[in-house]
């Protein structure tokens, strides 16, 4: 195991962790809002790519436009979802939003099945061959691109929930519901809003990955849970958190498949997952009563 | 029956009436008949049984207990891996691996419910650790090539062998599985009366409250987890002998546990007669979709999907507690 072999794996865990981060915003956003652990995340990533996918394949634009399609077109979905399935059961037991998530998941990932087979598509593009060198080490372009976009959407949304009246009202809505619908604040259309904002998360980051991982219906499955290890890793509805948790994560893993066989390089980040869900549910940065 | 239960729901005795016992008892001699009336339906009968076993397994914790399990492919899975590489690597009858299938499910549920409950998990949380250690060990199964990797176990064929549970036949697996979920019916009805079995409910119901008044939810919470964990650990040694092969996708995969827990919470959790019905709803809709659009393997998944959201949607206590609300409408 030579060094550069060693930075190489590490910023590449970096790079991917950048997206796990944004994917993770998606989710903890949800929570934080709405109190709903969205086990559906991972579908509406895999939706994402495949948008992408098309967007690239039959429209021929450009990968990189395409992530504003996978944004508009997850955003209408993650609205309509929370607007017709979500909303009626807000209060049911939190177990029940859980499988109903669930049930959405199963159906739109074996729909996806049925409309475009279970094959592995590659989306073709003229960066994936791209490499930057600095020294011997060497990062693909698609990679940086990937990161790059992830962070971008990051930081947009950060800004958007600390800067803006609409970011205002999405955190009041999050901390006080009562309260913020008190103040005139419009809850079900924050709702509406951050789950479409939420979905949008894991359309951009789905969109951003699709150039260098392949696209098929259960992909989703490959980030879902690693999501959900960043969500609480971060503390369930910190921002922040998820953003530094996906980092870590990404290390994690890549710290993995240096020791481990290819099957079982999450095998790190889930027993930190098992680890932090028992001793510090409340996440790295989590306060006592969060 | 829901209604002769309903009748004695009141007092801790729970004693059925004579009718409903001279009618379960023409209803199992029936289903003895089966196989020699209508032995087509065998593959699908043993399945509906094993499912209804396995998800009775899951009842007793996520219905009964209220702790939400989104990994019972875990013991599933381990109990599969258990008996047959006690089988192939030491020659061990299945039959005995079944006893220790059965223990290594209670321990590894007592291990992480020891884990999950002192720290007081529940709700997503638990549902996701569950997940987390299913994961796990499907992802260890795939890549230690000891226990067979990615490709699995093949149990070599010894023809028609009793003592290694081994049958030409499907009948032996008919009438095994159909009294294993007889006996797991059994174990509820009697938990629903005993102290214990009150204390799932008084935990699930309100975890504080039961604290309060001197229940110790820790181990009724543990007790759950082994009952749960032991019985669905179990089903998985069935279901590897039955299937003579077994591989990490179909024994720890995420289907499997979304498989298990579907049966119960569609047929309504926390009812005793909840995971069976489920099972004879979901179970042949899976096996005739899976013959029926054998290019979409995966359509009877999409068909839960939309089953799952139904459910949750409009029948919340499953199709037992709807019928249950549905007869007392109707007697006011």
């Amino acid at each position: 195991m030579t060094v550069t072999f060693v930075v190489e794996s590490l910023l590449n865990g970096l790079l991917v962790g950048g997206v796990y981060s944004l994917m993770a915003i998606g989710l903890t956003l949800v929570f934080g809002v709405m109190k709903v652990v969205n086990f559906a995340h991972g579908s509406l990533i895999m939706l994402g790519m495949y948008t992408a996918y098309w967007s690239v394949a039959l429209l021929h634009v450009n990968p990189y436009l395409s992530i504003l399609i996978a944004f508009a077109v997850l955003f209408v979905i993650g609205a309509g979802f929370q607007k017709f399935l979500i909303n009626p059961i807000l209060d049911a037991p939190e177990h029940n939003q859980l499988l109903l998530t669930l049930g959405v998941s199963l159906f739109m990932e074996n729909f996806a099945v049925f409309l475009w087979s279970p094959d592995y598509r590659v989306m073709k593009t003229s960066y994936a061959g791209i490499n930057f060198y600095l020294g011997d080490v060497s990062l693909s372009l698609v990679r940086l691109l990937a990161f790059g976009f992830a962070m971008l959407v990051s930081a947009i949304i950060y800004l958007m929930l600390t800067r803006t009246d609409l970011g205002k009202a999405i955190r009041a809505a999050s901390e006080e519901p009562r309260g913020a619908l008190l103040m005139g604040i419009n809850i079900r259309r924050i709702y509406l809003i951050t789950f479409g904002i939420g979905a949008a998360c894991a359309g951009v980051s789905g969109a951003a990955i699709t150039p260098f991982i392949p696209v098929y219906p259960y992909v989703g499955w490959l980030f879902v849970i690693t999501a959900f290890v960043v969500v609480v890793l971060g503390g369930m509805g910190n921002i922040l958190g998820a953003f530094v948790g996906g980092l870590i994560i990404g290390l994690a893993d890549s710290v993995g498949a240096m020791f481990l066989p290819g099957s079982m390089k999450s095998i790190i980040s889930f027993t930190i997952f098992i680890l932090i869900l028992l001793f510090k549910p409340t996440g790295l940065f989590g306060r006592k009563n969060a | 029956m829901p209604s002769a239960s309903e009748k004695s729901g009141g007092s801790l005795r729970r004693g059925l009436g004579r009718r409903t016992w001279l009618a379960i008892g023409l209803l199992l001699a029936a289903l003895h008949l089966v196989p020699w009336f209508v032995p087509s339906v065998l593959h699908i009968m043993i399945m509906i049984f094993l499912f209804a076993v396995m998800g009775q397994g899951w009842n007793i914790l996520g219905g009964y207990a209220g702790q939400f399990s989104f990994g019972h492919s875990l013991f599933f899975g381990l109990g599969a891996y258990i008996s047959t590489l006690l089988y192939v690597k030491l020659g061990l009858s299945p039959w005995i691996g079944l006893g220790f299938s059965c223990a290594g499910g209670i321990m590894l549920g007592l291990f992480i419910g020891a884990l999950s409950f002192r720290y007081g998990l529940k709700g997503p949380f638990f549902a996701l650790i569950m997940l987390a250690f299913a994961e796990i060990f499907h992802m260890v199964a795939m890549g230690w090539n000891a226990v067979g990797g990615a490709l699995g176990l093949l149990i070599p064929l010894k023809g028609n062998s009793p003592g290694v549970m081994q049958f030409l036949d499907k009948e032996p697996f008919y009438f095994i599985t159909l009294w294993m979920m007889v006996g797991s019916l059994y174990v509820v009805w009697r938990l629903e009366g005993t102290r214990t079995g009150l204390y799932f409910l008084a935990t699930r119901e309100d975890h504080d409250a039961a604290e309060a008044l001197g229940v110790n939810t820790f181990r009724a919470q543990m007790t759950a987890m082994a009952m749960s964990s032991g019985m669905t650990a179990m089903g998985g040694t069935i279901y590897a002998q039955y299937l003579l092969y077994i591989d990490p996708d179909s024994t720890f995969g995420v289907v499997n546990s979304v498989e298990i827990m579907l049966r119960p919470i569609i047929g309504g959790p926390g009812t005793i007669l909840g995971p069976l019905l489920g099972s004879v709803l979901l179970t042949p809709l899976s096996e005739v979709t899976r013959l029926a659009f054998q290019s979409y393997s995966g359509v009877y998944l999409m068909i839960y999907g939309l089953i799952l959201v139904a459910v949750i949607m409009f029948l919340p206590d499953g199709m037992i507690g709807f019928a249950k609300k549905a007869i007392l409408r109707v007697g006011r």
